[in-house]
């Protein structure tokens, strides 16, 4: 288990400052939870952290090591993201073998057959998968193929942007189970993108208020609802997010 | 229920060369209410809202009944129904952006639209337009009446939308996922707007969403689809208290603000559900 914290994470596209400079520390194992609204800035810092995005200022570190200071192969066994399209994130013509192998072959890892088993049995699907191509999996399905693959390198921490937000709530309870269960057996670390204050809710210990770029706000889950938010647009979100769940 | 809005009966449909139909003997009327349409995605709620403004061109329709406030949608003419839409039935629709032609402005696009079906001058269906941005809480419809979709934000484009829709006073207003795309923030507002104004004009609104927080809050009633069937019927306020297995088990995948933390309870889909009389 590792801790990440981001320090002074700013970034700017053309003239438009999307992150000013963002900070926050999250504990090793913890499941921290990033929310509010769209174009916010969410995506972005998961972006810059995982170095999808490289032209940015400040740090991120995971276990203390920066980074920008870890050579492509080693962040990749270190961090690992999971998107919210299951559809748009897997490779149409590649089958689920072939999506799953190709990280252990370019790791050079050993027990290639051994290892792609494992991940299909951790993510709950049968063996029989391998050989099939994504339009051939049903949305939760592909999901789960997209958490294998996060997992099968073994990193320290996941990134999880929206990682239910396309899918039917039956299915999303079937893949908030898998990653609760996940971090249990193999004490991940991870940051969970959503705009659903319920699963941040049953998810998280913790999460922050993203507006324009900024955290206004970090809570821990209890403050949804102790009314204990100070920052306005947090409580705003809170008392939003409970009128709408008919809790008000 | 005296003289429905709305009346439909044992509607089949099937998209071209598709294996099963996409809806399959579904039977609802509708007065001046509030109906929502739950169910998961591919359940066919979109195809019963696209099938009632005949949208389908390529499908095959078939229904023992099928009228709006008089009208035999199923034999009627494209000229009938297209005097129809957008005037006496109208449809909104999840993501503003898409609807919206983005480089015309957005009061334009109001005004013509009632132009469309109300013979009037220019200057009038301006007036009638501005007037509308209000009613639907735009705090300054003169300046918005001239910006273009690319300048408004989501829920601002919403209401537009929703001034579009309503501004020739329909008696019916089919709206799916109308607020899927927006933030939770302002979800609520742009609900709201349409409810008020839904409840003001006595329009009979279908709320087609796959959320069931949303039919709870905003429907009087909800019909709950499951591979093209109605399984269930419900009053909204008896959501809780489903009898089905299907609408208990979404409700109980859900997770809640407060809940327990336990794994979430998972659907265990019945094949007998396929097969059941509808209700
Ligand atoms: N590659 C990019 N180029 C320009 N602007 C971008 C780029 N990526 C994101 N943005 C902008 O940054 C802001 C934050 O986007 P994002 O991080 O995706 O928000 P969120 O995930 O919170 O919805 C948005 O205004 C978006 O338009
Ligand atoms: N234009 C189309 N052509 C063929 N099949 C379609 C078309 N639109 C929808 N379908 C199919 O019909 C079924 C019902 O779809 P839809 O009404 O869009 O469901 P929902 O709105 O409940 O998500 C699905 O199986 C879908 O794949
Ligand atoms: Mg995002
Ligand atoms: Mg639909």
């Amino acid at each position: 288990m590792k801790p990440f914290e981001v320090e002074n994470m700013s970034i700017t596209f053309g003239k438009v400052t999307v992150l000013p400079a963002v900070s926050f520390q999250i504990e090793a194992g913890e499941c921290f939870g990033l929310v509010g609204e769209s174009g916010s800035g969410k995506s972005t810092v998961l972006r810059c952290a995982s170095m999808l995005l490289n032209l940015w200022d400040g740090e991120a570190r995971i276990g203390g090591k920066s980074v920008k200071d870890m050579p492509a192969m080693e962040r990749c066994r270190t961090l690992q993201m999971v998107f919210q399209d299951p559809y748009g994130s897997l490779h149409p013509r590649h089958s689920i073998r072939t999506t799953l192998s190709e990280p252990l072959r370019i790791h050079g890892l050993d027990n290639q057959q051994q290892r792609m088993e494992q991940a299909m049995t951790d993510v709950g699907l049968p063996l029989s998968f391998l050989d099939r191509f994504p339009h051939q999996l049903s949305g939760g399905q592909r999901q789960r193929v997209a958490i294998a693959r996060a997992l099968i390198l073994e990193p320290d921490v996941l990134f999880l942007d929206e990682p239910t937000s396309a899918l039917d709530v039956s299915v999303q309870a079937e893949i908030l189970n898998l990653l609760v269960r996940l971090r249990d057996e193999k004490g991940f670390t991870y940051i969970m993108v959503s705009h659903d204050l319920a699963v941040i809710d049953h998810m998280c210990d913790r999460f922050a208020v993203m507006k324009s770029g900024h955290i206004v706000e970090v809570l821990p889950r209890t403050a949804i609802l102790d009314g204990s938010a100070k920052a306005p647009y947090a409580q705003e979100l809170i008392a939003a997010s409970l009128a709408y769940e008919g809790a008000a | 229920m005296a003289d429905p809005i709305l009346d439909i009966q044992n509607l089949t449909l099937r998209y071209p060369n598709a294996p099963t139909p996409a809806v399959c003997g579904v039977s609802f009327t509708l007065g001046q209410e509030r109906l929502g349409i739950v169910g998961e995605s591919g359940s066919g709620k979109s195809t019963v809202g696209r099938a009632i403004m005949r949208l389908l061109p390529d499908a095959t329709m078939q229904a023992d009944r099928m009228s709006f406030a008089g009208v035999d949608l199923l034999n009627a003419s494209e000229k009938q129904m297209l005097k129809l839409r957008g005037a006496r039935m109208s449809m909104i629709l999840q993501d503003p952006k898409y609807s919206l032609n983005p480089i015309q402005r957005c009061g334009d696009q109001v005004a013509e639209a009632y132009r469309t079906h109300v013979s009037t001058t220019k200057s009038d269906a301006k007036a009638k337009a501005i007037a509308m941005l209000e009613a639907v809480q735009i705090r300054d419809p003169e300046r918005v009446y001239d910006l273009y979709p690319h300048e408004v934000s989501g829920g601002m484009g919403q209401r537009i939308m929703i001034a579009m829709m309503l501004l020739t006073d329909p008696e019916l207003v089919i709206a799916d996922e109308p607020t899927s795309a927006l933030d939770v923030t302002v979800r609520l507002q742009v609900l709201s707007i349409l409810d008020d104004l839904v409840k003001q004009r006595g329009i009979g609104l279908i709320m087609i969403s796959h959320d069931l927080n949303l039919v709870r809050n905003f429907c009087d009633r909800v019909l709950i689809m499951y591979a093209g069937r109605i399984v269930e019927t419900l009053d909204a306020k008896d959501l809780d208290h489903a009898r089905h297995p299907y609408t208990r088990g979404l409700l109980a995948a859900q997770p809640r603000i407060g809940g327990p933390r336990r794994p979430l309870p998972v659907l265990d889909r019945d094949p007998s559900w396929l097969s059941e009389a509808t209700l």
